[in-house]
């Protein structure tokens, strides 16, 4: 995975509440046995007509959002299915940081083996960004990981929590299976001693 | 020092390794595998060169998108995407050498109907899946929750989960049902009084006499839904009902470990001193057969009520709620009992259980569903469809006029040909009612298999205890 580094971009305001991993992907693009090219077909019931054609209103049609790489989100982002489609279809159209007051649990999880920053932030922070993110490419945004903040163009840093261990693996790019098989010796001696105790499992 | 909850002692037995800020390394007994957020795990594996860890712990069932017409026995799987997850999924069990219910399996069905019905799901076990409604299996006091697609592939090679510890949420429902209503009837209202987002961050243990009343498939529609609630998974703590069910299923412990694991399972209960973080309390009196009028698992009302009125929610909500009554077709202030069906839906891990199947047979007796609806049972696995039919309850549903489907989830999410058309509305025993979950534009109504079966007689949402 890449490493994540501070980037400035174009965040796109998408306030209502609820969206579920239905509506990031549909479950016709789940038949798939590959990770990549989800990207066009992210948010397809909202995105596309049943001719395919674009809808013009849906935001990231829109020419100032056709490049977001930020959403700013009504709450319960991602709520609904485990499906990592959701997260592979968003990386691979290009978002990087997803903004709301709160995210569906698996959905949260997911993200971040995606290179995807979901950021938890009290309502009014959200409201703030998502003024900015209503003025398009005029209003651009900054996410910095290492320090923990998000600002818009007006200055003003708007600090978040991230678990760190978390944001240790996203900011190295590290992989998860690699780190935890350094612990091996612990996962055999739990074995050893739950066969023990507990030889029916 | 506090007691612990139920789940602070499946948690404390599972952890293999905790790092100085808390992140844990969880141990995982049973991994649950489908075909539809499995093959890019099995693929990682196969590019890392990695085997899967513990193949005896990892179960795998085809479900998601298998037909269930019955040409399906012998036959091909149409669909090509369809019939290479399902292929996928036969070559991946068979490399890697994990347990495997193959399509042509009479044990085959959803995984989470498969799972405890084999006895692959054991109290104080840790389960998981790449699966959302992994939080059935909580229903025998198992933490059980659902994973991504990296985690599938992560629990694969090392048979554990790198976790937080959630807070401990307690959901009480005290005193008796009113007759007709059912385990659906309360996971909805639960989901109704904390919203969809009130569970985030908490495993929830269900207790309260309401909930030791019911048989163990009630229990597991309860825990089915916790995830609609938010929540990471939902508990109840094991007692004799659990013991009874379990005893005697093929994976489950035999002889002197069948002591051994009742000894432990015996202490699988909340302390009464015990810190929990959030506690809601329900009376199962007041509980009512419930309904959902919109595109939320939230959005859940009486069978008594009408329509709500968008402008009589706050925030985001009101927004939402004007979008989900277009979506539904649907005006404030119509009664929800003259809502017209044109299809009922009765299966999924929410609802396929024998339980309920005999539910929905108990009103469909003698009489027969409404002219020019189109209704479908889908068992859970195949061994309900057995005992269905051995009960004679196969044959009730086809007197009344229902299709009598083989197993698997079908119309829960329509990944398989059944689908709802544009603008149709279904009256379903599943889980969620998002847009186009059943179909493009497809509307659905979350009910219990009683109320199921209520609709398809009459034609149009309908309150069972009305019915003669
Ligand atoms: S029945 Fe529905 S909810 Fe259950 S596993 Fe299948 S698709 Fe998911």
């Amino acid at each position: 995975m890449e490493k994540y580094e501070k980037f400035t971009g174009i965040a796109a305001p998408m306030p209502l509440v609820n969206i579920d991993t239905d509506m990031i992907i549909p479950k016709v693009f789940l038949k798939t046995i590959k990770r990549s090219g989800l990207g066009v077909n992210l948010f397809d019931e909202m995105r596309y007509d049943r001719q395919g054609n674009e809808i013009p209103d849906f935001v990231l049609n829109k020419p100032q959002y056709r490049d977001a790489q930020i959403l700013v989100t009504g709450d319960n982002f991602g709520c609904g299915s485990s499906r990592e489609h959701a997260p592979w279809a968003l990386a691979d159209f290009g978002i990087k940081c997803i903004v709301s007051t709160s995210f569906a649990d698996i959905f949260y999880n997911n993200c971040f083996k995606n290179g995807i920053l979901p950021i938890v932030l009290p309502q009014e922070d959200v409201d703030k960004l998502m003024d900015d993110a209503e003025r398009g490419a005029n209003a651009q945004v900054t996410v910095d990981l290492e320090n923990q903040t998000i600002s818009g163009p007006d200055g003003g840093e708007i600090s978040f929590e991230v678990d760190s261990f978390k944001k240790h693996c996203l900011l190295n790019g590290l992989d998860d299976i690699g780190l935890t098989m350094e612990k091996k010796a612990s996962i055999d001696a739990f074995e050893a001693k739950a066969a023990q105790e507990r030889p029916w499992v | 020092m506090a007691g612990k909850t139920l789940y602070d002692k499946i948690w404390d037995a599972h952890v293999a390794h905790e790092a100085e800020d808390g992140t844990c390394l969880l141990y995982i007994d049973r991994h649950l595998v489908h075909e539809v957020t499995s093959p890019q795990a099995f693929e990682g594996l196969r590019m890392a060169g990695r085997t899967v860890h513990a193949p005896d712990k990892t179960i795998a069932v085809p479900d998601h998108n298998v037909p269930t017409t019955l040409d399906r026995i012998g036959g091909v799987i149409e669909n090509e995407e369809s019939r290479i997850q399902v292929d996928a999924l036969d070559k991946n069990a068979k490399d890697f050498g994990v347990h495997y219910y193959p399509v042509s399996d009479v044990r085959q069905g959803i995984v989470h109907i498969v799972g405890p019905e084999q006895g692959w799901t054991l109290p104080g076990m840790t389960v998981v899946c790449g699966d959302s409604h992994t939080a059935t299996h909580g229903a025998f006091g198992a933490l059980a929750h659902g994973i991504g697609t990296s985690e599938v592939e992560h629990v694969l090679a090392t048979q554990t989960l790198i976790q937080q510890k959630s807070k401990n949420m307690k959901v009480e429902i005290t005193g008796k049902l009113k007759p007709g209503v059912t385990a659906k009837d309360i996971t909805l209202a639960v989901i109704g009084e904390t919203g969809t987002a009130g569970g985030t961050g908490y495993v929830i243990e269900y207790c309260g006499e309401a909930i030791r009343d019911l048989s163990m498939e009630g229990r597991m529609t309860v825990c089915n839904m916790a995830i609609e609630g938010g929540a990471r998974a939902g508990l109840i703590a094991p007692d004799e009902k659990t013991f009874e069910y379990v005893k005697g299923r093929p994976h489950a412990p035999k002889a002197a470990q069948w002591e051994a694991a009742m000894n432990w399972w015996k202490t699988l209960y909340s302390d009464d001193d015990a810190h929990w973080d959030k506690v809601i309390t329900l009376k199962g009196e007041e509980i009512e057969p419930v309904v959902t009028w919109g595109t939320s698992p939230e959005d859940v009302l009486p069978i008594s009520a009408v329509v709500p009125a968008p402008e009589s929610f706050s925030g985001g909500k009101v927004d939402a709620a004007k979008r989900a009554l277009e979506y539904m077709g649907l005006t404030a202030g119509q009664k929800l009992t003259d809502i017209e069906i044109d299809t009922v839906f009765i299966g999924s891990c929410t609802n396929g259980r024998i339980e309920d199947l005999r539910a929905a047979a108990e009103v469909l007796k003698g009489k027969k569903i409404k002219d020019g609806l189109r209704a479908m049972v889908v068992p859970g696995s195949g061994l309900v469809r057995a005992q269905a039919e051995e009960e004679g309850i196969a044959q009730i549903f086809q007197d009344a006029g229902f299709e009598w489907r083989l197993a698997g989830c079908s119309m829960c999410l329509a990944m398989n040909p059944d689908q709802l058309a544009e603008g149709e509305r279904c009256a379903s025993t599943s889980n969620r009612n998002f847009e186009g979950r059943q179909g493009y534009k497809g509307r659905t109504h979350l009910v219990s298999p009683a109320m199921a079966a209520a609709a398809a007689i009459t034609g149009h949402l309908t309150d069972v205890r009305t019915l003669n």
